[in-house]
């Protein structure tokens, strides 16, 4: 029975596990290495937050798709359209704010809808849909401007540069008193994080994920309408990469058609690093959140040396990436021989 | 007589084939349509060939390439190798970087060009090993392998030249990319001809091909009669990486430069759009070498319509993706059956309507 058990623990959360302690160690060994260029400070910190909010919501996303076995490379141009069109919409338009919110989410849950029924309802694969979906999107923001657009508009720029002060801060070098900060963005964020926790932990919907990632067969012959679930997880996942996007704009403050290259990517690698399974039926919000983390450490250290080009940043991730891959598949193949 | 002709008729259009030859042949009478000389090829001043077909034809190379390794790829493992497009980069920054001895620009070799040559092609192949060992060892799907040398093969490429763009201005180094001496022709579509009939000769004398289908229906099955399936789905990740770096050096040969960031970029979208095209399913299995090579024509056409009609390259996509739902939906198995219940029950109906 403890065996059992115990045996139960090393295979769900030992990934989970070795991604918190490999934040911590990264975090630490940071600070330690730049304490002087001010690593140490509590501000640094919630920057990971303040700087990946977006991120943060587009990775739930991606883990309640890839949860269901599938993957949805298309959130980095979701993402670009949904700045390009906000942008557009309240500088070249005069859109209010609130509208640009609405019109955010309606274009990620435009892509979730359409994206979900090919995938699910016909039966094709999930790489093939949003890779065209990700070309789509691309292509969509050049057709509504090839110029960069900086956003002005007031009712915009109040919320991206609201401080929520917290009750600590640090002096600075004339000894006043600066109070850490985090934007809206960042208590969006997490409010996601904990409403997706508790959708996949204790909802009828999120077992049921579960139950379509571990074994599609199984969920059919359980009486599963698997179909209408996974799509209602790709328009999910679709509505929080909309929701993402918005962030991600309120974070840049612009439109431009290079914008969140790769952003799939980091969403993917966060994901995985959290301990999800590529193959479905593993994975938590709150892995997810700490692959963010540590994607937001690495760059935070490149930055922070200063000398290293960005380009590291993409290359350390996908190494990362490749390792846990490849954590994951010896993990499998151990499974399997226990078996 | 008429039966036997309506016979016939019926098998051409189920050969493989018909479809994507159906397909350019649209592309192409909607040009004729709109430019009445497309078909026009005239020779210039300077003695070489000159044309819109030419120009299809030559800058397609690249995509042909592309599409013979990405059509193994598909073919074998289900899935499709999303990282050619920063290969291309990869291998174009190694020779470069090597001809120009680490400047960012030279005007003679400071290596031997088949060194730098050779060294590119076997950065490409290191690549392609890398996506087998992922894939066919470690048994990740495709495309998740493949999406991490799509993200980090520009990176490694920018480091490999130094962030700069390195330019090669030598005539010699054009020629890849250029003319051969006084041969009318464009050396690219050499280069996609000889790849084509060398994969033709490897594929159709050897039992390799015969080999990558039967891995791709049945990986299990194929194991189970004998053959080492892991070892001919890396295979297959190593001839596509190593297409892909011809590829790359034949790009970087028209440019005579190094760009980490453009060289084959949204390439890896066209050449799945050619397999696609070509009538080969995206799930693996049977594959039709002939049918991508149409494919990757007929996507050439299409963006350089595209393009001459005054639609940006950052568009482009848009029409693309387009055209990548509509063959992924009329391919689906679960399309096919609907169609064919709607067949039916029409079929019925008029039955019925006929005895009533």
């Amino acid at each position: 029975m403890g065996k059992a058990k115990s045996k139960k623990i090393s295979s769900s959360t030992f990934l989970l596990l070795t991604t918190i302690i490999l934040f911590v160690v990264m975090y630490a060994a940071g600070m330690i290495i730049f304490n002087d260029k001010g690593f140490a400070k509590p501000q640094m910190f919630l920057n990971l937050f303040v700087s990946n909010a977006g991120l943060l919501v587009i990775g739930c996303g991606m883990t309640i798709v890839m949860i269901t076995g599938g993957i949805d490379i298309s959130v980095g141009s979701v993402t670009a359209l949904v700045c390009m069109v906000c942008a557009f919409a309240m500088e070249r338009m005069g859109m209010n704010a609130y509208m640009a919110v609405l019109v955010a989410l309606a274009i990620g849950l435009a892509f979730g809808v359409v994206q979900g029924y090919l995938v699910a309802y016909l039966d094709i694969q999930p790489f093939i849909v949003t890779l065209a979906g990700m070309f789509f999107g691309r292509g969509m923001t050049a057709i509504v401007s090839t110029d960069m657009i900086a956003i002005t508009n007031e009712t915009f720029l109040k919320w991206a540069k609201f401080h929520i002060n917290l009750p600590f801060g640090t002096h600075n070098q004339k000894g006043e008193y600066l109070p850490a900060y985090i934007y809206p963005s960042v208590v969006v964020a997490i409010i996601v994080v904990i409403l997706v926790s508790i959708m996949l932990k204790y909802s009828k919907f999120g077992r049921k994920l579960y139950a379509i990632g571990g074994s599609q067969q199984s969920a059919l012959m359980m009486g599963l309408n698997v179909k209408r679930t996974k799509f209602q997880a790709y328009v999910l996942a679709g509505f929080l990469s909309g929701l993402g996007g918005f962030l991600f704009c309120l974070n840049s403050c612009a439109g431009f058609v290079e914008q969140a290259k790769g952003l799939e990517m980091d969403a993917i690698s966060s994901a995985v690093i959290g301990g999800t399974l590529l193959s479905g039926g593993v994975g938590t919000a709150v892995g997810t959140l700490f692959g963010v983390l540590i994607k937001g450490t690495i760059s935070s250290l490149i930055t922070t040396q200063g000398t290293l080009s960005s380009w590291w940043v993409r290359i350390t991730l996908s190494a990362l990436l490749c390792f846990f891959i490849v954590l994951q598949a010896v993990i499998a193949a151990v499974k399997k021989k226990g078996n | 007589m008429s039966k036997e002709k309506g016979f016939n008729w019926k098998q051409i259009t189920s050969h493989h084939l018909f479809m994507p030859v159906v397909c350019l042949i649209v592309v192409c009478l909607a040009n004729v349509i709109k430019s009445p000389d497309f078909f026009k090829i005239s020779i210039s001043d300077n003695g070489v060939l000159y044309g819109s077909v030419i120009d299809i034809i030559n800058r397609a190379s690249e995509l042909v390439i592309l599409a013979i390794g990405m059509t193994l790829v598909t073919a074998a493992s289900g899935g499709q190798d999303i990282s050619v497009g920063a290969i291309m980069a990869v291998a174009a920054a190694v020779c470069c970087q090597i001809l120009s001895g680490g400047a960012a620009s030279t005007s003679e070799f400071q290596n031997p060009f088949i060194l730098a040559a050779l060294a590119g092609l076997a950065a490409a192949m290191l690549c392609g090993l890398f996506n087998g060992f992922l894939v066919a060892k470690l048994n990740i799907q495709p495309m998740v392998a493949t999406l991490i040398l799509y993200t980090a093969g520009r990176g490694i490429a920018q480091l490999v030249t130094q962030g700069q763009i390195t330019y090669i201005r030598v005539d010699s180094y054009k020629v890849l990319g250029g003319y051969i001496g006084k041969c009318p022709i464009p050396t690219p579509i050499f280069a996609a001809i000889i790849s084509v009939v060398v994969a033709y000769l490897v594929l159709n004398k050897t039992a390799l091909g015969l080999y990558i289908e039967s891995v791709g229906i049945n990986g299990e099955a194929s194991r189970l009669v004998g053959l080492n399936s892991t070892r001919i789905k890396w295979m297959a990740y190593v001839i596509c990486g190593f297409l892909a770096g011809f590829a790359g050096l034949v790009n970087s040969s028209r440019i005579y430069s190094a760009d980490a960031n453009n060289i084959g970029l949204n390439l890896e979208m066209d050449a799945i759009l050619a397999v696609a095209l070509g009538g080969n399913l995206l799930s693996g299995g049977k594959f039709s070498l002939a049918g991508s090579i149409i494919g990757a024509f007929t996507i050439q056409a299409l963006t350089t319509t595209l393009l001459s009609m005054n639609v940006s390259a950052d568009q482009v996509p848009v029409y693309k993706a387009i055209v990548v739902v509509v063959i992924v939906v009329l391919q689906s198995p679960v399309f096919k059956k609907q169609m064919a219940v709607w067949k039916a029950r029409k079929s019925s109906n008029s039955t019925e309507g006929g005895r009533a």
